[in-house]
């Protein structure tokens, strides 16, 4: 048996000297030994029994994930809440493929889908609507409080609820998001730590209109890597109060600071729950400092690099929502697309166009009119993940463009301001 | 001949070839390909490292700062090792992330892997040990550069 460094409840020693079974006892020795790395002191306990797991796909290489889920099974461990987990990788309907596109993603790329959802669905997941990378969104439901601790992972939903819920999770790694469920507990430090919550960056904005969330985002990621930031001066056109305006900007900005560094949590100033409580003593006393103008925002914009093998050439398939798009955003989007199709006198969108947003997010936009306006235009909208989308190599043969920092980051999407992918989809520039 | 002293995770004695990278290490980018092709040796498939790209890293001493990218991390190194096909050790210069600290765990535990980790080398031993160096890796987080 592992002798843990931390200190352990006498019901946690009984679970890991095998008194609840083998699988169980591995599960907690997971945990432990995974904490005692980070000098944890003990486990705490998760107050938001609803996890999120980051793999949501059945890619055929990640053997021990699927023999591990087996094992659970088979000794009938089960989370102690439900969970909701990361966008599915495939929908054929919406998101066509060719022939052999389908047969790469079918049978070597995800060829374990319906038995990975099946070991899903056994051993917790919410609903088989629970595929999404906003999970926190109301239409979802999975929604943390202040404080609360959680064992979730997906980069872009970890920093969302820490920083905007002001919850409590540290960034883990697939399958410790789930052992943390299973237990109930898990480790104490980083994000779990008002201490690990300390921002050891100011970040000052002055920029002369509101930044391109995503292009903020990915600014202050590459930045500060993995500390906390503490952002002054995005308030003047947030405001004060998380509306739903504010709610999608934070998501997108969340999420490049995630994918381009390796961001947690942030504070936004008179925004974001900590910062409002307890506004610039979050900052350590030698914290750095970075000022972001429209120069820096720029520079930023334009590091980065294109990838197709022919940069002259115009896209042909756009993605819009990664992260997956709010129930405003969508209404947004649709709003602009209509009235920009108007101006230049086209019916459709020019290029292929998929937008991307929760299963739930999606059944409450149908409710309203504007769904029929948005797929009248000719785009498709779909919950699938765009980035396991373009892990199929097939794929890289399409010039996708997008306006979402992660994708560009973990793809060879070529990126796009929103106002760009705008003009560019209803006809009005070409690129 | 250097000696450095780090902080021992998963230990084990190994004696071998180093291969250096002195950026972070995206580990999906890293070992996608060859895990993908069911291949016997890891070549790494990560373009935007120059320092590792194009190398085998299987049974060598990986040594870097931490690990970087998707949280897939962990289990892309659990993966690996179970096939047999890992680095035999991760030496890392700084305290080791928390996904390359979840795939060293996963790998111990359900893989019954003898995968070795040390880490908070320093940023002196980084800048020491190069491609292709024989090292020795002893029991108690001892590092030397024959």
């Amino acid at each position: 048996m592992y002798k843990p460094k931390m200190e352990l409840t006498p019901e946690q020693l009984d679970i890991l000297s095998g008194k609840e079974g083998e699988v169980k006892a591995k599960v907690l020795e997971t945990l432990v030994m995974f904490g005692d790395m980070f000098e944890a002191p003990r486990l705490v306990k998760v107050t938001h029994d609803d996890g999120h797991l980051v793999t949501s796909f059945g890619i055929g290489l990640l053997k021990p994930l699927f023999s591990t889920m087996d094992k659970l099974i088979e000794a009938g461990i089960t989370t102690k809440g439900k969970f909701t987990v990361d966008p599915r990788p495939l929908d054929y309907k919406n998101v066509k493929c060719n022939l052999l596109e389908k047969l790469v993603f079918s049978k070597i790329l995800y060829s374990q889908q319906a038995r990975y959802e099946a070991q899903l669905q056994a051993v917790g997941l919410k609903n088989m609507d629970g595929f999404t990378c906003t999970c926190y969104l109301p239409e979802v439901g999975n929604i943390p409080k202040k404080g609360d601790i959680l064992s979730w992972a997906e980069s872009s939903a970890v920093v969302f609820a820490n920083s905007v819920l002001g919850a409590r999770c540290n960034r883990n790694s697939g399958m410790l998001d789930l052992f943390g469920s299973i237990i109930g507990y898990v480790p104490e430090f980083g994000f779990l730590t008002d201490e690990g919550r300390k921002a050891k960056w100011k970040v000052i904005i002055k920029t002369t209109k509101i930044p391109e969330a995503q292009i903020l985002g990915s600014a202050i990621g590459m930045k500060v890597i993995e500390d906390v930031p503490y952002v002054i001066g995005l308030d003047r056109y947030l405001g004060t109060e998380l509306n739903d305006t504010a709610i999608a900007y934070l998501k997108d900005f969340g999420a490049a600071t995630a994918s381009n560094g390796a961001v947690g949590l942030y504070h936004i100033d008179n925004l974001t729950p900590e910062a409002k409580e307890l506004g610039e003593s979050l900052l350590v006393n030698d914290y750095k400092e970075y000022v972001i103008d429209d120069a820096e925002l720029e520079r930023v914009y334009k590091s980065y690099p294109v990838m197709w093998k022919n940069k002259e050439k115009k896209g042909n398939l756009v993605f819009i929502g990664c992260p997956h798009l709010t129930l405003k955003q969508l209404n947004d989007w649709t709003d602009k697309i209509v009235n920009g199709l108007k101006q230049t006198g086209r019916k459709k969108v020019k290029v292929r166009t998929i937008m991307t947003t929760a299963p739930g997010v999606l059944k409450e936009f149908k409710k309203s009119p504007k769904y029929n306006e948005l797929v009248a235009t000719g785009v498709k909208i779909s919950s699938i993940c765009p980035l396991m989308y373009t892990n199929n190599p097939l794929t890289k043969s399409r010039r996708i463009i997008t306006s979402s920092n992660k994708l560009r980051t973990y793809s060879i999407a070529r990126y796009y301001k929103d106002e760009e992918i705008l003009n560019y989809i209803v006809g009005k520039e070409v690129k | 001949m250097k000696e450095f002293k780090g902080r021992v995770l998963a230990g084990g004695t190994y004696k071998g070839e180093a291969v250096v990278s002195h950026q972070g290490v995206n580990t999906l980018a890293t070992f996608q390909k060859s895990a993908l092709k069911n291949a016997k040796e890891v070549i790494v498939s990560d373009q935007n490292n120059k320092d590792i790209y194009g190398l085998n890293i299987t049974g060598k001493a990986l040594c870097l700062p931490i690990t970087i990218g998707s949280t897939t991390g962990g289990l892309v190194i659990q993966t690996v090792c179970s096939m047999g096909i890992a680095p035999s050790c991760f030496l890392f210069s700084e305290h080791i992330d928390s996904l390359a600290a979840s795939g060293i765990v996963l790998a111990r535990i359900w893989e019954n892997s003898n995968v070795i980790a040390i880490d908070e080398l320093g940023e002196e031993f980084l800048n020491s040990v190069k491609t292709g160096d024989q090292i020795e890796v002893k029991e108690d987080g001892t590092v030397i550069i024959l």
